[in-house]
């Protein structure tokens, strides 16, 4: 057994200020292993990754390679020194060089690159894996999946020990995951030790020999995937702390004001230029309802129509029953719309302004260009909010960026609640923090609809859905397809309704 | 079935690169074909052509430094400065100090190894951006250039002189200056360094992996260090590559004029970043040419010795025209790439 | 222990680094030439009471770079990058200005509009080629230094093509109040224009929220857009508020002379506007910014201008000294240095704690 380890990684810690991402995690690879990675957003899957590849140090614990015994990593070079070769979710290849040189580009030794041979051999590479691509081709030119398709093709050439696809399938359709999961299985025949993360539950249990589950940066444990059924995973990744919440709805009640059947938001043939097919969509008042779907399904970019963050091609939309035009976010906050955005630090947070600063934001945006908020008042708001959502925070000063994932989290929310919208919109807003803000957010959600807001909540995990809200619109390849509420809300109807008639 | 793969393959290497590079090159030659439309006379013979050559073989080896550095994502803005202190320095070692010929050349290059090797520490390995590295390096080398010397003089030593006066006689153009013109032709030695350069970093760009790395760190920095590359190392060659071959142009500059002076090359990095947007360089980085970039430069000054042949006040006019041609070009790149993102 | 944090709020200050500098070349000169602060109250060829002394030089000839800051500062912070493009800019609206005192007639008798006419020329001029850069910088998403290059190259030629490459004068001696003196007060006028501009700006930054849509589009786009913000807008205004200080720093620059010359006029402010930001502590990178701490860095810039003239310094070679400065001013805020001695400070710390 011990023999065919091909890595070891023991007691890695690793701290962000504020976050502990990776704290005492174990994980070992076996030679002609294909291994499953997996846990939340946020359990500390991308920190191990980029701990193992060199992105991050880590702040403690030893990395084990087989014939090279224990080894310090500081770069993706000495990764792939070492044999260890990775494909992102997200593109990492150069959008301006051809197919060929993002396959063969930093590798090797000589000064000089010989063209000729390097298209030869790329042009090989691609014909045995079968991706539709030329050597020569600018890599820009190439679909999404087709630059995944190199990545991994390069990953593949550089005969590594240990190839880690971290979520490579994300992009992918089903044909060209088959493809993937035939080359997987090559490559586990040659001897290659695979780490694979992703979100599906079912390309695990198709391909991998063995799971890891991570858990807010803690080990939870290593199973053979025979040994664990998927009720079992589950319950493993989200811990056991999610069945105190199990029946918060029940606690909550919702509203009851004679308005409830009114139509607070209406869309009719919504699009934007984010690539989404055209959309019908309501929201009644005081009603919970949300978007799922695999990620890139198309339902943060729904919301984003909604609420005009994207560019609106075309579509009608009513506010109480009243054609309205909102193609820009300002006009949205005007009409009482509210949105937390998916990616936080990329669109929520204004990281050196302060706690205070971006509480106040949205609504002195909404207030006008020359009425700001006297010293007192804007305190009075943060002091307000800051205590009404437990923000933990040093002071009302302290820029928003030194703060945690969840607090940060809670900051934006406090933004967007300040505004008093009719209709919040929230998509994604338990990514990436702790267990406790999650609850806090999910029992805020049901609040706040309880006193008459209406909600949309987007989520990657289910099961916070089918808690919060009472109608899920489902979506497919950018397309809504189905509509779920009371009986059907369950794990298996979103389950086939995502998949499509077909797969049931 | 080959032949027809080749031809795919053909249309699809028109990739940014060489897009540009496309319409660089034949926005030139409509130029040139309209300057010897409406002026006539001059630009028929390859004389002008050469002249051109001649009085801007600095401003080619410039702007060859400066795409390498724009491909890699960065910029550098001293280079002016650095061919006027190079050019002061040269001046004042052979005259005041009876320098020789080898001696004046290795302080063109300490000069450029020097600027290039602080600048591209700066930018590299301290993380700070080029644009106010260069800018204070701009200042640095104009203001040292007067601490050296204040007054422009012109150097008399007679080894120099022979050199600066030394002239290539183009055989080949023989056949096309009989017609009439009985001077043959001829090119100034700065002309074929900067040719020996031009071909030399159309090379390295393109046939070792130093050079496709200027082009991975420019196109993505991020995925240029997932990839495999040392984007610090990298960036730290493109900025002492362009700082030392500008103390080359400072020495071919110092050859053409023959004197110091603080004034001198003045503006030269406004031009030279020209030359290389002109040539399909794009500022954001990862994409440009060195053959475009020479016919930038050609376009450029094309246009200069248009504007005073055409009998317009030289030296205000030039400096509105290469403005006006810099904005047109940069919102040509602005249009196509705003555009290829869309799709 | 108060003591402690009494100094850390000091250093963490924004005008603590300006401050330092400024007392140490105020010392510098007490030590080389303790008349140097000496002012006295003498007359000037017009028979008018004057100030004059080394510190009235100062705060007189730093009062373009003072209000060239303040718009400086805003562009920094909204777009990240500098307009490098104010000196050509001065050019410009000054010869605009000289344009309609003059009436194109290079020796006029009298001025042919009233001044205050020329001046909001100018004023549009000035936010014309702001707007100008400002739309090539937000809409064409052009890099802020690249952007202004073109008016940098083009701009003294647009301006001497205005007149017709002719240097006419101004006649009227009233105009020349505004960069020298007005009869019967001894503190130069250009330290009123100053002060005018710095009351205006702070009345604009406490009753608009300028500053807060300024930083939140400088640190973060993406986020502002879906505050409702119009980042474009707010990017675009920015450069025409700097294009507004450009004309008032044309006003005094011209003033100063009568006339102009287009090629020398303004020479290297942008570089010293950009030093003063940076002396001020704001980050080039654009995001938060302190306006006051600019406005004092560049009368630092000017004092230290003046104290190298007194140490027989020439004009030409001012620059290399000042990118002297840049270099290490740059150096120490950036990020790695920054982060390599606070490591060294933590090496030490324990050392320190064992020896006690």
């Amino acid at each position: 057994m011990e023999e065919s380890r091909v890595l070891e990684m023991r007691g890695i810690y690793k701290e962000f200020p504020g976050v502990k991402a990776l704290q005492n995690v174990d994980f070992s690879l076996n030679k002609g292993e294909i291994h499953a990675l997996m846990g939340e957003n946020g359990a500390g899957k991308s920190t191990l990754i980029k701990v193992l590849t060199g992105v991050y140090s880590k702040d403690a614990g030893t990395i084990t390679l087989e014939g090279k015994g224990e080894v310090h990593i500081h770069s993706p070079q000495d990764a792939q020194n070492c044999g260890i070769s990775t494909v992102y979710q997200e593109i990492t290849l150069c959008p301006n060089l051809t197919v060929a040189e993002n396959m063969f580009i930093g590798r090797g030794k000589g000064t000089f690159t010989n063209w000729k041979e390097m298209n030869r051999e790329a042009e090989a590479l691609l014909k045995k894996l079968d991706i539709p691509a030329k050597a020569t081709q600018q890599l820009a030119n190439c679909s999404i999946a087709v630059q995944q398709m190199v990545a991994i093709a390069r990953a593949v050439d550089m005969d590594c020990k240990v190839l880690i696809l971290d979520e490579p399938t994300s992009s992918l359709d089903e044909q060209e995951v088959e493809k993937l999961f035939g080359l997987m299985r090559d490559l586990k025949a040659m001897g290659v030790g695979i780490i694979f993360v992703t979100h599906f539950l079912d390309q695990v249990y198709e391909v991998c020999d063995k799971i890891t589950v991570l858990r807010d940066g803690q080990l939870v444990g290593e199973y053979e995937i025979k040994d664990l059924p998927r009720v079992q995973l589950v319950a493993k990744m989200l811990g056991k702390e999610m069945d105190d919440l199990s029946d918060i709805k029940g606690e909550n009640g919702s509203y009851e004001g004679t308005d409830q059947q009114e139509k607070i938001f209406e869309a009719e043939g919504l699009q934007s230029n984010a690539g989404i097919k055209p959309f019908d969509f309501f929201i009644k008042k005081g009603e919970v309802n949300g978007f799922t779907g695999l990620l890139g399904s198309g339902r943060s970019e729904c919301v984003r129509a909604i609420f005009g963050a994207d560019k609106v091609l075309k579509g009608k939309v009513k506010m109480h029953g009243k054609e309205v035009k909102i193609t820009k976010p300002i006009e949205a906050m005007k009409h009482g719309i509210a949105y937390l955005p998916e990616d936080r630090k990329i669109d929520g947070i204004v990281g050196d302004l302060s706690v205070k600063d971006n509480i106040i934001l949205a609504l002195q945006v909404l207030n006008g260009f020359f009425k700001p908020f006297s010293k007192a008042q804007a305190n009075a708001f943060a002091e307000e909010y800051i205590k009404k959502l437990n923000i933990k925070t040093a002071s009302a000063e302290t820029p928003i960026k030194s703060l945690s994932g969840g607090n940060q989290q809670k900051v934006i929310l406090a933004r967007w609640l300040l505004m008093h919208p009719e209709y919040l919109i929230l998509d994604e807003p338990t990514r990436g923090i702790d267990v406790g803000t999650k609850v806090d957010i999910q029992k805020l959600v049901l609040e706040l609809a309880k006193e008459g807001m209406s909600v949309t909540f987007i989520s990657s995990e289910t099961d916070e859905m089918l808690r919060t809200c009472s109608r899920l619109i489902v979506m497919r390849d950018r397309k809504v397809v189905g509509e779920l509420s009371g009986d059907d809300l369950t794990q298996n109807k979103i389950m086939s309704t995502i998949a499509g008639e077909s797969s049931v | 079935m080959k032949k027809q793969n080749e031809k795919t393959s053909i249309f699809n290497r028109l990739s940014d690169t060489n897009l540009l590079l496309t319409i660089t090159i034949v926005i030139f030659f409509l130029m040139y074909l309209g300057a010897i439309i409406f002026q006539g006379g001059g630009f028929t013979k390859p004389q002008m052509l050469f002249n051109i050559l001649n009085s801007n073989a600095a401003l080619i080896i410039t702007s060859c430094g400066l795409s390498i550095v724009m491909i890699t994502g960065g910029i550098d803005i001293s280079v002016g400065g650095v061919v006027a202190l190079v050019s002061m320095c040269c001046a004042v070692y052979l005259d005041y100090h009876d320098g020789s010929i080898l001696g004046s050349i290795l302080i063109a290059l300490g000069i450029g190894l020097l600027y290039g090797l602080v600048q591209g520490f700066l930018v590299a390995v301290l993380d700070i951006q080029p644009f106010i590295v260069s800018l204070a390096g701009m200042f640095f080398a104009r203001g040292m250039t007067t601490i050296v010397n204040t007054a422009p003089f012109n150097v008399e030593d007679p080894e120099f002189t022979a050199l600066k006066d030394t002239r290539i006689i183009i055989p080949g153009m023989g056949s096309y200056t009989r017609k009439g013109i009985y001077v043959p032709a001829y090119v100034e030695i700065g002309v074929i360094v900067a040719l020996i350069i031009v071909i030399l970093l159309f090379m390295v760009l393109r046939f070792t992996k130093l050079g496709r790395s200027f082009y991975a760190v420019g196109g993505n920095k991020q995925s240029a260090l997932m990839l495999g590359i040392n984007v610090r190392r990298t960036k730290f060659l493109s900025h002492l590559i362009c700082s030392v071959l500008a103390g080359i142009a400072g020495y071919v500059y110092f050859l053409h004029v023959g004197s110091g002076s603080a004034s001198h090359a003045m503006g030269m990095e406004m031009n030279a970043i020209a030359s290389s947007i002109i040539g399909g360089t794009m500022l954001t980085g990862g994409v440009g040419n060195i053959i475009g970039t020479l016919f930038g430069v050609m376009s450029l000054c094309t246009i200069q010795a248009i504007v005073s042949s055409a009998g317009l006040d030289d030296a205000w006019w030039t400096g509105i025209t290469i403005a006006a041609m810099l904005c047109i070009f940069l919102l040509i790149q602005s249009v196509v790439m705003a555009q290829k993102k869309k799709k | 222990m108060k003591n402690q944090n009494i100094l850390k709020r000091l250093v963490s200050n924004q005008l603590f680094i300006p401050l330092i500098a400024l007392i140490l070349l105020a010392v510098i000169n007490l030590v080389n030439d303790p008349g140097f602060f000496k002012i006295t109250l003498g007359t000037n060829n017009a028979g008018n009471p004057v100030l004059s002394g080394y510190l009235i030089t100062i705060l007189d000839y730093g009062s373009e770079l003072g209000i060239l800051a303040i718009g400086m500062t805003l562009v920094t912070a909204a777009s990240g990058g500098q307009d490098i493009s104010v000196g050509a800019t001065i050019a410009i609206a000054g010869s605009a200005m000289l344009r309609v005192l003059c009436g194109g007639n290079s020796r006029p008798e009298t001025i042919q509009a009233p001044i205050i006419v020329a001046f909001l020329v100018a004023c549009v001029v000035g936010m014309l080629c702001g707007a100008f850069n400002g739309i090539l910088v937000a809409v064409f998403k052009i890099q802020p230094m690249i952007a202004t290059l073109i008016l940098f190259t083009a701009g003294r030629s647009i301006a001497a093509w205005i007149n017709n490459n002719e240097l006419p004068i101004v006649p009227d001696p009233k105009f020349s109040y505004f960069g020298g003196f007005i009869p019967g007060i001894p503190i130069p006028t250009t330290v009123f224009i100053v002060i005018g501009c710095i009351i205006i700006i702070a009345l604009v930054l406490k009753f608009t929220n300028l500053g807060l849509y300024t930083q939140a589009v400088g640190i973060n786009e993406s986020s502002a857009r879906l505050n409702g913000i119009n980042p474009t807008a707010i990017k675009v205004l920015s450069f025409v508020i700097l294009g507004l200080c450009v004309a008032v720093a044309a006003l005094i620059k011209v003033s100063r002379l009568s006339t102009i010359n287009y090629s020398v006029v303004a020479k290297d402010i942008e570089m010293d506007a950009i030093l003063a930001v940076a002396l001020g502590g704001n980050a080039l990178s654009g995001g938060k910014f302190n306006m006051w701490a600019s406005i004092l860095g560049a009368y630092v810039i000017q004092f230290l201008t003046t104290t190298l003239y007194k140490f027989n310094v020439q004009s030409d070679a001012l620059a290399a000294y000042k990118a002297v400065v840049v270099i290490l001013l740059v150096v120490f805020s950036a990020p790695t240095v920054r982060e390599y001695f606070r490591n060294m400070v933590k090496k030490l710390a324990p050392a320190r704690k064992e020896a006690a």
